[in-house]
């Protein structure tokens, strides 16, 4: 019980706290916009395609909802709250009559595929790795290892994804240019293996940062767990290196790595929308380059409104998951 | 100040080389002052020229000199870099040394809030304020909005120097002989920040860099100035890739890992230079 009160409720109270924040940011930009969003919207809209009244008018009463100039701001606030609630976030300009949740909830799952493996595969490596070379920090491996990773670690990942976009698709061209996949979806092999030869460069682009960034904090963590005294002990007993590394070093660097992997969540997120947008993987990135592109304001809302409740939820699913993992919090 | 910055340069690799890169490429930024053409300039000079003695970096499809360009987007993502840097730090330092010197209810209130703010994903909400302001957006614009967003990190970072600060002989001191809270805050706390607002205003340099070229990649900054994201956008707006004209993608690139890479080797001397623990270590060296 008092780990309920004194560790997930403040969790749950600052997850509220968070969504409440980034819905009401999300109404009030709009409304704060020197240009009218609806006008330039219905305007976009009917010169490009002949509407029936009816979904003129759906379309005018959704968007006045959203950007809403209809009642008073506090009703307006609260008819957008009831949209968020319900998920009902209207039509997409640029492909009319397709909900944006629709188009969101198509595009989310490459996103979700590309970013989660390669947060995996990156945490995993960085941890790993970094453990390795705190352990052993005077073998030549560690060494190169760490001045290569130190070198690449400040450089952003969108640069990363243009450099493995020139050397692989135009010097070496052994990999595709843009995509997601090739063939009809299914469980074929044919289909399978296209989705990793597609998903293979932004993937790495991902890794390669995230692995060095994880790696020069591990290091540091099990550099100072080196010393200490239940490593000199396991030493004294003459239990195997390779046990002492993966049996107790990394398990005790491990916990402030899972408290980090919550607040860089954003971060991976922001840094797998660009990704997208350089490898033309269709995903959540693409959509809002599009979307952004086509001025399709529903669609860029949506997206907002999405990763900013989506992020809240995984940081605090992570940080509901840290009690499992640290004993310390459970026995508080 | 300059004693610190010339110990930095002779023992720390990491300063001197950090600082070597960020030189040239201020020198870089100051070159635009001396440019031939206009920013805004185009069909000046040949169109789709590879490197030469003639245009170093060569020339793009629009007729404009790639080398020419590069020192004004240098210059202007600099500009727009400082502008977040001062106005994030600015924000952060005042509540971090509010929250931190007050306590108390205060602290918990503004804590609660610095915490949500670092979880809430800044990209998509700087990208919500782009779009809405698309085709408006100037670089002030740009340089204040990511001010605006980027202060929780470090405000944290102040409000525990703060914490500690306050537990000090000092502060007692200057609080009995009657001074009154802004006051101490400002002359008794704040020079102990200066160095940790030093390695802070570096590594926000860099995000506001990252963000400055993130959002102009998407087509989303001030489109008609040069900035190293506008570069890369029209460099893959006319399709050099495609085209076999590397060079006006690769200038803008390869200035962009310079910089960050400058930056980053500074703030890289400049922590170890800071933590306790090295500076204990000298501190026996030099005795």
């Amino acid at each position: 019980m008092t780990l309920f009160k004194e560790y997930i409720f403040p969790r749950l109270i600052q997850w509220v706290i968070v969504i409440f924040i980034g819905v009401s940011l999300t109404f009030l930009i709009p409304r704060m916009s020197p240009i009218n969003p609806i006008d330039q919207a219905m305007g976009r809209l009917t010169a490009f395609q002949t509407l029936s009244p009816e979904a003129t008018l759906a379309l005018r009463q959704s968007l006045m909802d959203l950007y809403g100039l209809d009642g008073s701001l506090f009703s307006q606030y609260v008819n957008f709250w009831g949209r968020v609630l319900r998920g009902d976030l209207g039509p997409s300009f640029s492909a009319f009559p397709t909900t944006v949740t629709e188009m969101i909830g198509s595009a989310i799952w490459w996103t979700i595929g590309l970013l989660g493996l390669s947060t995996v595969i990156a945490w995993t490596l960085g941890l790993v790795l970094g453990a390795l070379a705190g352990y052993f920090p005077d073998r030549w491996w560690s060494k190169v290892l760490e001045n290569t990773l130190v070198s690449i670690y400040p450089i952003p990942y969108y640069i990363v994804a243009f450099i493995l976009l020139m050397l692989f698709t135009y010097y070496l061209p052994i990999f595709p240019l843009v995509g997601g996949s090739r063939g009809a979806p299914g469980f074929s092999w044919s289909y399978l293996s296209s989705l990793v030869y597609y998903g293979f460069l932004p993937a790495l682009s991902l890794v390669i940062g995230a692995t060095a960034f994880r790696f020069i904090m591990s290091k540091a963590l099990a550099g100072t767990e080196r010393t200490s005294d239940y490593v000199r002990f396991a030493e004294i007993a003459a239990l195997p290196k390779r046990k002492i590394v993966f049996r107790y070093v990394i398990r005790n660097t491990m916990l402030p790595q899972v408290t980090d992997l919550a607040l860089s969540l954003a971060a991976i997120f922001e840094g797998a929308l660009i990704t997208e947008v350089v490898f033309g993987y269709p995903g959540l990135g693409y959509l809002l380059l599009n979307a952004i592109n086509a001025s399709d304001y529903n669609m860029i809302m949506g997206i907002t409104l999405l990763s900013i409740v989506g992020i809240a939820t995984a940081s605090l699913l992570i940080d509901l998951c840290y009690p499992l993992i640290d004993p310390r919090v459970r026995y508080r | 100040m300059l004693v610190t910055i010339r110990d930095l340069f002779r023992y720390s690799p990491a300063f001197r080389y950090g600082s070597i890169i960020l030189v040239v490429v201020f020198i870089l930024a100051a070159l635009s002052f001396f440019s031939p053409y206009a920013a805004e300039a185009r069909r000046v000079v040949p169109r789709n020229a590879p490197p030469s003695w003639e245009h170093w970096f060569g020339t793009t499809s629009q007729g404009q000199d790639v080398f020419w360009m590069l020192t004004y987007a240098v210059r202007n993502t600099l500009i727009v870099a400082g502008l977040a840097v001062i106005i994030g730090r600015g924000i952060g330092v005042m509540i971090g040394m509010i929250s931190g010197y007050l306590g108390g209810r205060w602290d918990r209130f503004l804590s609660g809030l610095v915490d949500s703010f670092i979880v809430i994903p800044r990209l998509p909400l700087l990208i919500l304020i782009a779009a809405m302001l698309r085709g408006q957006m100037t670089l002030v614009a740009l340089g204040l909005m990511i001010g605006l967003l980027d202060w929780a990190i470090p405000s944290k970072r102040y409000r525990s120097q703060v914490l500690s600060l306050r537990e000090r002989e000092f502060t007692n001191t200057a609080v009995f002989s009657g001074m009154r809270a802004p006051k101490v805050v400002v002359r008794e706390h704040l020079p102990f920040l200066i160095p940790f607002l030093l390695a802070d205003v570096v590594s926000g340099f860099l995000f506001a860099i990252g963000l400055e070229v993130t959002l102009s990649v998407l087509g989303l900054g001030d489109m008609n100035a040069q900035s190293l994201g506008t570069m890369i956008y029209w460099g893959n707006y006319y399709q050099s890739l495609l085209a076999n004209r590397v060079w006006v993608l690769a200038a803008p690139i390869a200035a962009s890992v310079f910089i960050v890479v400058g930056f980053y080797l500074s703030s890289v001397g400049l922590t170890a230079y800071l933590d306790p623990r090295t500076r204990l270590a000298r501190l026996q060296a030099k005795g």
